[in-house]
Protein backbone atom coordinates (compact mmCIF):
# COMPACT_ATOMS: atom_id res chain seq x y z
CA UNK A 1 0.00 0.00 0.00
CA UNK A 2 1.36 3.61 -0.77
CA UNK A 3 1.19 6.41 1.74
CA UNK A 4 -2.01 7.64 2.55
CA UNK A 5 -2.80 10.94 0.85
CA UNK A 6 -3.48 14.00 2.86
CA UNK A 7 -6.63 16.22 1.37
CA UNK A 8 -6.46 19.80 1.21
CA UNK A 9 -7.55 20.25 5.01
CA UNK A 10 -4.88 18.46 6.67
CA UNK A 11 -3.35 21.06 8.42
CA UNK A 12 -6.94 22.52 9.20
CA UNK A 13 -7.46 19.24 11.46
CA UNK A 14 -3.89 19.17 12.96
CA UNK A 15 -4.26 22.74 13.90
CA UNK A 16 -7.54 22.06 15.64
CA UNK A 17 -6.32 19.23 17.32
CA UNK A 18 -7.65 16.37 14.97
CA UNK A 19 -6.72 12.75 15.73
CA UNK A 20 -5.52 12.07 12.59
CA UNK A 21 -5.57 7.70 11.27
CA UNK A 22 -5.76 6.17 7.56
CA UNK A 23 -9.00 6.23 6.53
CA UNK A 24 -9.44 3.81 2.94
CA UNK A 25 -5.88 5.30 1.63
CA UNK A 26 -6.55 9.33 3.05
CA UNK A 27 -5.02 10.80 6.29
CA UNK A 28 -8.28 12.00 8.29
CA UNK A 29 -9.14 13.39 11.34
CA UNK A 30 -10.97 10.52 13.49
CA UNK A 31 -12.06 12.94 16.02
CA UNK A 32 -11.14 16.18 17.91
CA UNK A 33 -10.49 17.07 21.10
CA UNK A 34 -13.92 17.50 22.62
CA UNK A 35 -14.65 14.24 21.74
CA UNK A 36 -17.01 11.93 19.44
CA UNK A 37 -19.75 12.12 21.93
CA UNK A 38 -19.98 15.54 21.99
CA UNK A 39 -19.50 15.59 17.85
CA UNK A 40 -22.59 13.83 17.50
CA UNK A 41 -24.51 16.39 19.72
CA UNK A 42 -23.03 19.38 18.24
CA UNK A 43 -24.22 17.84 15.06
CA UNK A 44 -27.93 16.93 15.97
CA UNK A 45 -28.08 20.63 18.47
CA UNK A 46 -25.62 22.80 16.30
CA UNK A 47 -23.40 22.30 13.31
CA UNK A 48 -19.87 20.64 12.58
CA UNK A 49 -18.07 20.38 9.39
CA UNK A 50 -16.58 17.34 8.21
CA UNK A 51 -13.60 16.82 5.52
CA UNK A 52 -14.76 14.14 3.09
CA UNK A 53 -12.92 15.33 0.63
CA UNK A 54 -11.84 11.64 0.04
CA UNK A 55 -14.74 10.65 -1.46
CA UNK A 56 -14.57 10.28 -5.26
CA UNK A 57 -16.25 12.21 -7.85
CA UNK A 58 -16.95 10.87 -11.53
CA UNK A 59 -18.24 12.93 -14.52
CA UNK A 60 -20.11 11.09 -17.07
CA UNK A 61 -21.07 13.28 -20.45
CA UNK A 62 -22.13 12.56 -23.60
CA UNK A 63 -25.59 11.95 -25.48
CA UNK A 64 -25.57 8.31 -24.22
CA UNK A 65 -24.93 9.29 -20.84
CA UNK A 66 -28.64 8.73 -19.60
CA UNK A 67 -29.05 5.30 -21.30
CA UNK A 68 -25.56 4.39 -19.74
CA UNK A 69 -26.74 4.99 -16.08
CA UNK A 70 -29.54 3.75 -16.37
CA UNK A 71 -27.94 0.05 -17.44
CA UNK A 72 -25.87 0.57 -14.37
CA UNK A 73 -27.50 1.75 -11.87
CA UNK A 74 -30.69 0.18 -10.34
CA UNK A 75 -32.59 3.08 -9.43
CA UNK A 76 -34.71 4.73 -12.22
CA UNK A 77 -32.56 7.59 -13.74
CA UNK A 78 -35.30 8.54 -15.56
CA UNK A 79 -37.15 10.10 -13.01
CA UNK A 80 -34.52 12.67 -12.36
CA UNK A 81 -34.54 16.66 -13.07
CA UNK A 82 -31.79 18.90 -13.89
CA UNK A 83 -30.27 20.05 -10.31
CA UNK A 84 -31.18 16.86 -8.95
CA UNK A 85 -29.96 13.93 -7.10
CA UNK A 86 -30.26 10.59 -6.47
CA UNK A 87 -28.95 7.60 -4.70
CA UNK A 88 -28.44 4.10 -5.99
CA UNK A 89 -26.86 1.10 -5.72
CA UNK A 90 -24.88 0.05 -8.36
CA UNK A 91 -24.90 -3.55 -8.87
CA UNK A 92 -23.11 -6.82 -10.30
CA UNK A 93 -24.92 -8.63 -12.36
CA UNK A 94 -25.69 -10.98 -9.51
CA UNK A 95 -27.45 -8.38 -7.50
CA UNK A 96 -24.24 -8.19 -5.37
CA UNK A 97 -23.30 -4.13 -4.76
CA UNK A 98 -20.31 -2.88 -6.70
CA UNK A 99 -20.89 0.81 -4.45
CA UNK A 100 -24.01 2.89 -3.87
CA UNK A 101 -23.70 6.66 -4.82
CA UNK A 102 -24.78 9.71 -5.92
CA UNK A 103 -26.22 11.04 -8.77
CA UNK A 104 -26.46 14.41 -9.90
CA UNK A 105 -27.37 15.52 -12.92
CA UNK A 106 -26.37 18.89 -14.22
CA UNK A 107 -28.40 18.25 -17.60
CA UNK A 108 -29.08 14.64 -19.84
CA UNK A 109 -26.27 14.38 -20.94
CA UNK A 110 -24.02 15.53 -18.51
CA UNK A 111 -24.09 13.93 -14.95
CA UNK A 112 -21.71 13.95 -11.55
CA UNK A 113 -21.32 10.93 -10.08
CA UNK A 114 -20.28 10.66 -6.02
CA UNK A 115 -18.70 7.63 -4.44
CA UNK A 116 -17.23 5.73 -1.47
CA UNK A 117 -13.36 6.62 -1.08
CA UNK A 118 -12.47 3.12 -0.93
CA UNK A 119 -14.00 1.88 -4.02
CA UNK A 120 -13.15 4.96 -6.09
CA UNK A 121 -10.72 2.68 -8.37
CA UNK A 122 -12.91 -0.42 -8.54
CA UNK A 123 -15.80 1.66 -9.59
CA UNK A 124 -14.09 3.87 -11.89
CA UNK A 125 -13.11 0.28 -13.86
CA UNK A 126 -16.18 -0.85 -13.51
CA UNK A 127 -18.07 2.35 -15.01
CA UNK A 128 -15.61 2.25 -18.24
CA UNK A 129 -15.91 -1.67 -18.96
CA UNK A 130 -19.80 -1.32 -18.93
CA UNK A 131 -19.60 2.01 -20.95
CA UNK A 132 -21.65 1.85 -24.78
CA UNK A 133 -22.16 4.71 -27.10
CA UNK A 134 -21.33 8.23 -26.64
CA UNK A 135 -19.87 8.30 -23.19
CA UNK A 136 -17.30 9.83 -21.74
CA UNK A 137 -15.84 8.95 -17.99
CA UNK A 138 -13.67 10.89 -16.17
CA UNK A 139 -12.62 10.71 -12.59
CA UNK A 140 -11.97 13.82 -10.67
CA UNK A 141 -11.61 12.58 -7.38
CA UNK A 142 -8.47 13.75 -6.76
CA UNK A 143 -8.94 17.64 -8.47
CA UNK A 144 -12.25 17.78 -6.00
CA UNK A 145 -12.23 19.01 -2.35
CA UNK A 146 -15.46 18.28 -0.40
CA UNK A 147 -16.97 19.38 2.54
CA UNK A 148 -20.03 18.17 4.66
CA UNK A 149 -21.77 21.18 7.00
CA UNK A 150 -24.09 19.47 8.63
CA UNK A 151 -26.69 20.24 11.52
CA UNK A 152 -29.91 22.56 11.93
CA UNK A 153 -27.46 25.59 11.95
CA UNK A 154 -26.07 24.80 8.79
CA UNK A 155 -28.00 26.95 6.21
CA UNK A 156 -27.44 30.44 8.00
CA UNK A 157 -23.65 29.50 8.24
CA UNK A 158 -23.63 28.95 4.69
CA UNK A 159 -26.23 31.86 3.68
CA UNK A 160 -23.67 34.06 4.82
CA UNK A 161 -21.34 33.51 2.21
CA UNK A 162 -23.50 33.17 -0.60
CA UNK A 163 -26.08 34.86 -3.08
CA UNK A 164 -27.73 31.99 -3.75
CA UNK A 165 -31.30 31.31 -1.74
CA UNK A 166 -30.65 28.29 0.15
CA UNK A 167 -34.40 28.09 1.91
CA UNK A 168 -35.38 27.07 -1.66
CA UNK A 169 -32.96 24.79 -2.18
CA UNK A 170 -34.69 21.71 -1.27
CA UNK A 171 -33.01 17.88 0.10
CA UNK A 172 -31.46 16.28 -2.66
CA UNK A 173 -31.16 19.50 -5.02
CA UNK A 174 -27.85 21.15 -5.80
CA UNK A 175 -26.61 24.00 -8.21
CA UNK A 176 -22.75 24.09 -9.65
CA UNK A 177 -21.35 27.01 -10.30
CA UNK A 178 -22.52 28.42 -6.61
CA UNK A 179 -19.55 31.17 -5.26
CA UNK A 180 -18.99 30.54 -2.15
CA UNK A 181 -16.85 33.24 -0.39
CA UNK A 182 -16.12 33.72 -4.03
CA UNK A 183 -14.77 30.29 -4.32
CA UNK A 184 -16.66 28.48 -7.76
CA UNK A 185 -18.40 25.40 -6.12
CA UNK A 186 -20.98 22.74 -6.38
CA UNK A 187 -23.48 23.23 -3.51
CA UNK A 188 -25.89 20.19 -2.77
CA UNK A 189 -28.68 19.71 0.47
CA UNK A 190 -27.62 16.52 0.92
CA UNK A 191 -25.23 14.57 3.89
CA UNK A 192 -24.54 11.33 5.89
CA UNK A 193 -25.89 12.07 9.35
CA UNK A 194 -29.65 12.38 9.06
CA UNK A 195 -29.76 15.84 9.94
CA UNK A 196 -29.91 18.62 7.55
CA UNK A 197 -26.91 20.06 6.08
CA UNK A 198 -25.19 20.94 2.82
CA UNK A 199 -21.89 19.39 0.99
CA UNK A 200 -19.68 22.02 -0.71
CA UNK A 201 -17.53 20.63 -3.68
CA UNK A 202 -15.01 22.52 -4.69
CA UNK A 203 -11.36 22.64 -6.80
CA UNK A 204 -8.52 21.41 -4.80
CA UNK A 205 -6.90 25.16 -4.95
CA UNK A 206 -9.99 26.83 -3.86
CA UNK A 207 -10.48 24.50 -0.69
CA UNK A 208 -8.27 26.12 1.68
CA UNK A 209 -9.90 29.69 1.60
CA UNK A 210 -13.10 27.99 1.55
CA UNK A 211 -13.13 26.06 4.70
CA UNK A 212 -11.60 29.30 6.32
CA UNK A 213 -14.78 30.50 5.05
CA UNK A 214 -17.22 28.81 6.03
CA UNK A 215 -15.05 27.95 9.86
CA UNK A 216 -15.36 31.92 9.94
CA UNK A 217 -18.58 32.26 9.16
CA UNK A 218 -20.14 29.75 11.85
CA UNK A 219 -18.01 30.93 14.82
CA UNK A 220 -21.08 32.99 15.87
CA UNK A 221 -23.12 29.93 15.35
CA UNK A 222 -21.38 27.45 17.36
CA UNK A 223 -19.62 25.70 14.32
CA UNK A 224 -17.53 22.76 15.42
CA UNK A 225 -15.23 20.29 13.86
CA UNK A 226 -15.90 16.61 13.59
CA UNK A 227 -14.08 13.66 12.66
CA UNK A 228 -14.83 10.07 11.22
CA UNK A 229 -15.97 8.35 14.13
CA UNK A 230 -19.06 10.95 14.32
CA UNK A 231 -20.14 10.57 11.09
CA UNK A 232 -20.06 6.92 11.65
CA UNK A 233 -22.48 6.95 14.86
CA UNK A 234 -24.47 10.09 12.99
CA UNK A 235 -24.85 7.49 10.10
CA UNK A 236 -25.88 4.72 11.93
CA UNK A 237 -27.98 6.58 14.22
CA UNK A 238 -30.35 7.48 11.39
CA UNK A 239 -29.75 4.22 9.24
CA UNK A 240 -27.87 4.99 6.15
CA UNK A 241 -25.83 2.20 5.01
CA UNK A 242 -22.53 2.06 4.54
CA UNK A 243 -20.90 -0.15 2.18
CA UNK A 244 -18.35 -3.21 3.26
CA UNK A 245 -20.96 -3.40 6.22
CA UNK A 246 -24.45 -3.03 5.46
CA UNK A 247 -23.64 -3.65 0.95
CA UNK A 248 -21.28 -5.54 -0.54
CA UNK A 249 -20.49 -8.14 -2.96
CA UNK A 250 -22.20 -10.73 -1.13
CA UNK A 251 -25.21 -8.46 0.17
CA UNK A 252 -27.87 -7.34 -2.67
CA UNK A 253 -29.47 -4.16 -1.73
CA UNK A 254 -32.85 -5.84 -1.00
CA UNK A 255 -31.67 -7.84 1.65
CA UNK A 256 -30.50 -4.10 3.11
CA UNK A 257 -33.87 -2.86 2.79
CA UNK A 258 -33.15 -0.48 -0.04
CA UNK A 259 -36.47 -1.71 -2.08
CA UNK A 260 -37.55 1.92 -2.94
CA UNK A 261 -33.91 2.68 -4.49
CA UNK A 262 -34.51 -0.61 -6.72
CA UNK A 263 -36.39 -0.04 -9.69
CA UNK A 264 -36.74 -3.75 -10.63
CA UNK A 265 -39.33 -3.01 -13.25
CA UNK A 266 -37.54 -0.35 -15.12
CA UNK A 267 -38.36 -0.23 -18.83
CA UNK A 268 -34.56 -1.09 -19.86
CA UNK A 269 -32.52 -3.83 -18.53
CA UNK A 270 -30.38 -3.06 -15.99
CA UNK A 271 -27.20 -4.63 -13.85
CA UNK A 272 -28.97 -7.55 -11.58
CA UNK A 273 -32.00 -6.56 -12.53
CA UNK A 274 -32.47 -10.51 -12.98
CA UNK A 275 -30.69 -11.67 -9.80
CA UNK A 276 -33.22 -9.31 -7.93
CA UNK A 277 -36.25 -9.80 -8.85
CA UNK A 278 -35.32 -13.68 -8.72
CA UNK A 279 -34.67 -12.62 -4.97
CA UNK A 280 -37.28 -10.71 -4.91
CA UNK A 281 -39.95 -13.70 -5.65
CA UNK A 282 -37.70 -16.21 -3.53
CA UNK A 283 -36.56 -14.44 -0.51
CA UNK A 284 -33.70 -14.53 1.29
CA UNK A 285 -31.91 -16.10 4.01
CA UNK A 286 -30.76 -12.70 5.41
CA UNK A 287 -32.29 -9.54 5.98
CA UNK A 288 -31.62 -6.61 7.51
CA UNK A 289 -32.93 -5.25 10.97
CA UNK A 290 -32.67 -2.75 13.90
CA UNK A 291 -31.81 -3.76 17.35
CA UNK A 292 -31.47 -2.19 20.50
CA UNK A 293 -29.76 -3.83 23.45
CA UNK A 294 -32.11 -4.73 26.51
CA UNK A 295 -28.69 -5.25 28.73
CA UNK A 296 -25.58 -3.20 28.65
CA UNK A 297 -23.22 -4.12 26.04
CA UNK A 298 -21.77 -2.66 22.64
CA UNK A 299 -22.78 -4.72 20.03
CA UNK A 300 -20.17 -4.48 17.10
CA UNK A 301 -19.61 -5.62 13.62
CA UNK A 302 -19.22 -9.33 12.92
CA UNK A 303 -21.06 -10.35 16.36
CA UNK A 304 -23.19 -13.26 16.05
CA UNK A 305 -27.03 -13.08 16.84
CA UNK A 306 -28.92 -15.81 18.44
CA UNK A 307 -32.38 -17.21 19.02
CA UNK A 308 -31.88 -20.30 21.80
CA UNK A 309 -28.11 -20.87 20.83
CA UNK A 310 -29.31 -21.13 17.57
CA UNK A 311 -27.64 -18.41 15.13
CA UNK A 312 -29.50 -16.35 12.89
CA UNK A 313 -27.10 -13.66 11.63
CA UNK A 314 -24.37 -11.05 12.67
CA UNK A 315 -24.09 -7.44 13.37
CA UNK A 316 -23.37 -5.23 10.61
CA UNK A 317 -22.65 -2.46 12.65
CA UNK A 318 -23.30 -1.23 16.08
CA UNK A 319 -22.44 1.55 18.60
CA UNK A 320 -23.01 3.78 21.63
CA UNK A 321 -26.05 6.17 20.28
CA UNK A 322 -25.24 9.08 22.66
CA UNK A 323 -28.38 10.92 20.77
CA UNK A 324 -30.60 8.43 22.27
CA UNK A 325 -28.50 6.87 24.96
CA UNK A 326 -28.99 3.30 23.98
CA UNK A 327 -26.91 0.99 22.36
CA UNK A 328 -28.25 -0.15 18.86
CA UNK A 329 -27.23 -2.37 16.11
CA UNK A 330 -27.70 -2.53 12.12
CA UNK A 331 -27.59 -6.69 12.26
CA UNK A 332 -28.54 -9.08 9.01
CA UNK A 333 -31.19 -11.47 10.57
CA UNK A 334 -32.84 -14.64 9.51
CA UNK A 335 -36.26 -13.07 8.40
CA UNK A 336 -38.54 -16.21 9.20
CA UNK A 337 -37.04 -16.08 12.98
CA UNK A 338 -37.86 -12.49 13.25
CA UNK A 339 -41.59 -12.62 12.45
CA UNK A 340 -41.79 -15.49 15.06
CA UNK A 341 -39.92 -13.74 17.92
CA UNK A 342 -38.76 -10.02 18.12
CA UNK A 343 -36.23 -10.94 21.43
CA UNK A 344 -32.73 -12.24 20.48
CA UNK A 345 -29.78 -12.24 21.91
CA UNK A 346 -25.89 -10.83 21.15
CA UNK A 347 -22.66 -12.84 21.74
CA UNK A 348 -20.12 -10.16 22.57
CA UNK A 349 -16.97 -12.11 23.61
CA UNK A 350 -17.88 -15.41 25.61
CA UNK A 351 -21.51 -13.74 27.10
CA UNK A 352 -24.91 -13.55 25.42
CA UNK A 353 -26.53 -10.46 25.97
CA UNK A 354 -30.64 -9.26 25.38
CA UNK A 355 -31.52 -7.54 22.60
CA UNK A 356 -34.69 -6.90 20.56
CA UNK A 357 -35.58 -6.02 17.03
CA UNK A 358 -36.74 -2.53 16.45
CA UNK A 359 -37.87 -0.70 13.63
CA UNK A 360 -35.40 1.58 11.49
CA UNK A 361 -34.34 4.60 11.27
CA UNK A 362 -33.26 4.27 15.16
CA UNK A 363 -33.61 8.21 14.55
CA UNK A 364 -35.05 10.68 12.37
CA UNK A 365 -34.77 14.47 12.60
CA UNK A 366 -38.06 16.25 13.30
CA UNK A 367 -39.03 17.95 10.00
CA UNK B 1 -2.90 15.77 25.79
CA UNK B 2 -3.24 16.27 29.00
CA UNK B 3 -3.18 13.45 31.60
CA UNK B 4 -2.02 13.14 35.47
CA UNK B 5 0.22 10.40 36.66
CA UNK B 6 -0.59 9.67 40.72
CA UNK B 7 1.78 8.93 43.51
CA UNK B 8 1.36 5.68 45.46
CA UNK B 9 0.47 3.71 42.69
CA UNK B 10 2.14 1.33 40.29
CA UNK B 11 2.31 0.93 36.06
CA UNK B 12 2.18 -1.11 33.86
CA UNK B 13 3.39 -1.34 30.21
CA UNK B 14 -0.11 -1.59 29.34
CA UNK B 15 -1.20 1.89 31.24
CA UNK B 16 -2.85 -0.21 34.58
CA UNK B 17 -1.94 1.35 37.60
CA UNK B 18 -2.44 -0.76 40.72
CA UNK B 19 -2.35 0.41 44.51
CA UNK B 20 -1.09 -1.71 47.08
CA UNK B 21 -3.75 -2.06 49.98
CA UNK B 22 -1.83 -4.84 52.66
CA UNK B 23 -2.21 -7.87 50.51
CA UNK B 24 -4.59 -6.81 48.53
CA UNK B 25 -4.04 -4.20 45.06
CA UNK B 26 -6.68 -2.26 43.69
CA UNK B 27 -6.65 -1.92 39.60
CA UNK B 28 -7.52 0.43 37.41
CA UNK B 29 -6.57 2.23 33.87
CA UNK B 30 -4.39 5.34 33.98
CA UNK B 31 -5.62 9.14 33.32
CA UNK B 32 -3.08 8.80 30.15
CA UNK B 33 -4.96 5.32 28.77
CA UNK B 34 -8.88 6.74 29.72
CA UNK B 35 -7.73 9.89 27.87
CA UNK B 36 -6.80 8.02 25.01
CA UNK B 37 -10.11 5.29 24.57
CA UNK B 38 -12.68 8.30 24.80
CA UNK B 39 -15.73 8.32 26.16
CA UNK B 40 -15.94 4.83 27.95
CA UNK B 41 -19.52 3.31 27.60
CA UNK B 42 -19.47 -0.54 29.08
CA UNK B 43 -17.17 -2.07 30.88
CA UNK B 44 -16.72 -5.91 31.54
CA UNK B 45 -15.56 -6.99 34.91
CA UNK B 46 -13.93 -10.07 35.96
CA UNK B 47 -15.97 -12.67 38.50
CA UNK B 48 -15.32 -12.59 41.94
CA UNK B 49 -12.87 -14.98 42.75
CA UNK B 50 -11.14 -15.80 39.54
CA UNK B 51 -7.76 -16.17 39.22
CA UNK B 52 -6.01 -13.60 37.19
CA UNK B 53 -2.53 -13.65 35.44
CA UNK B 54 -0.33 -10.81 35.14
CA UNK B 55 -0.05 -9.52 31.64
CA UNK B 56 -3.33 -11.58 30.74
CA UNK B 57 -6.34 -9.77 30.04
CA UNK B 58 -9.05 -9.69 33.03
CA UNK B 59 -11.49 -6.98 32.42
CA UNK B 60 -12.59 -5.08 28.91
CA UNK B 61 -13.21 -1.79 29.00
CA UNK B 62 -14.78 -0.39 25.74
CA UNK B 63 -15.33 3.34 24.21
CA UNK B 64 -17.74 4.24 21.43
CA UNK B 65 -15.31 3.30 18.80
CA UNK B 66 -12.78 0.79 20.61
CA UNK B 67 -12.57 -2.29 22.92
CA UNK B 68 -9.94 -2.59 24.98
CA UNK B 69 -8.36 -5.19 27.52
CA UNK B 70 -7.34 -4.32 30.85
CA UNK B 71 -4.85 -6.61 31.81
CA UNK B 72 -3.72 -8.34 35.31
CA UNK B 73 -0.77 -6.15 36.70
CA UNK B 74 -0.09 -8.90 39.12
CA UNK B 75 -1.40 -12.91 39.70
CA UNK B 76 -4.12 -13.42 42.35
CA UNK B 77 -7.40 -14.04 42.73
CA UNK B 78 -9.90 -11.36 42.71
CA UNK B 79 -11.79 -10.36 46.01
CA UNK B 80 -13.83 -7.63 44.79
CA UNK B 81 -15.03 -5.65 41.47
CA UNK B 82 -16.66 -2.44 40.94
CA UNK B 83 -19.93 -2.56 40.03
CA UNK B 84 -20.98 0.94 39.93
CA UNK B 85 -19.22 0.90 36.64
CA UNK B 86 -21.80 -1.56 35.14
CA UNK B 87 -24.26 1.62 35.01
CA UNK B 88 -21.90 4.03 35.03
CA UNK B 89 -18.26 2.58 33.27
CA UNK B 90 -18.05 6.96 32.80
CA UNK B 91 -16.55 7.13 35.98
CA UNK B 92 -12.86 5.84 34.55
CA UNK B 93 -13.31 8.96 32.52
CA UNK B 94 -14.01 11.20 35.15
CA UNK B 95 -11.72 9.54 38.13
CA UNK B 96 -9.47 7.06 36.81
CA UNK B 97 -7.48 6.31 40.49
CA UNK B 98 -10.50 7.01 42.69
CA UNK B 99 -14.18 6.10 41.90
CA UNK B 100 -13.41 4.54 38.93
CA UNK B 101 -11.59 1.57 39.90
CA UNK B 102 -12.05 -1.71 38.48
CA UNK B 103 -11.00 -4.81 40.61
CA UNK B 104 -9.27 -5.98 43.69
CA UNK B 105 -7.19 -8.59 43.57
CA UNK B 106 -5.22 -10.44 46.43
CA UNK B 107 -1.22 -10.14 45.65
CA UNK B 108 0.58 -13.83 45.47
CA UNK B 109 3.73 -12.56 44.76
CA UNK B 110 4.70 -9.08 46.47
CA UNK B 111 8.01 -9.05 43.99
CA UNK B 112 5.98 -8.67 40.76
CA UNK B 113 3.85 -5.23 41.91
CA UNK B 114 7.96 -4.18 43.09
CA UNK B 115 9.16 -4.60 39.87
CA UNK B 116 6.41 -2.03 37.96
CA UNK B 117 7.31 1.25 37.69
CA UNK B 118 6.57 4.13 39.31
CA UNK B 119 5.51 7.61 38.91
CA UNK B 120 8.90 9.15 37.29
CA UNK B 121 9.40 5.84 35.32
CA UNK B 122 5.55 5.89 34.08
CA UNK B 123 5.88 9.35 32.81
CA UNK B 124 8.48 8.88 30.99
CA UNK B 125 7.50 5.83 29.55
CA UNK B 126 4.55 7.81 27.77
CA UNK B 127 6.91 10.29 26.53
CA UNK B 128 8.80 7.47 24.74
CA UNK B 129 5.36 5.77 23.57
CA UNK B 130 4.00 9.57 22.44
CA UNK B 131 7.19 9.82 20.48
CA UNK B 132 6.81 6.65 18.76
CA UNK B 133 3.49 7.44 17.23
Amino acid sequence: MSEPKKTPFYEKHAALGGKIVDYSGWFLPVQFPQGLVEEVHDTRKRATIFDVSHMGEVAVEGKDAEAYLQKILVNDISRLKDNAIMYSPVCYPDGGVVDDILIYRLSSENFFLVVNAANTDKDFDWFQENSFGDVRLQNLSSEYAQIALQGPNSEAILQDLTEIKLADMKFYHFLSDVSVAGINSIVSRTGYTGEDGFEVYCKNDGASALWEAVWEAGQKMNLRPAGLGARDVLRLEASLPLYGHELSKELTPLQAGLNRFVALDKAVAFNGQEALKKQKQEGFSRKLFGLEMLERGVPRENYPVKVDEQEIGWISSGTYSPTLDKFIAMAFLDPETVKQTQEVSVLIRKRSYRARIIKLPFYRREQ
Amino acid sequence: MEYKVVDGVKYTQQHEWARPEGNIAVVGLSDYAQNKLGEIVFVELPDIGAAVEAGKSAAVIESVKAVADLYAPVDGTVTEVNETLLDQPELINQDPYGEGWVFKVEIKDESQLASLMDKPAYEEFIIKEEKEE
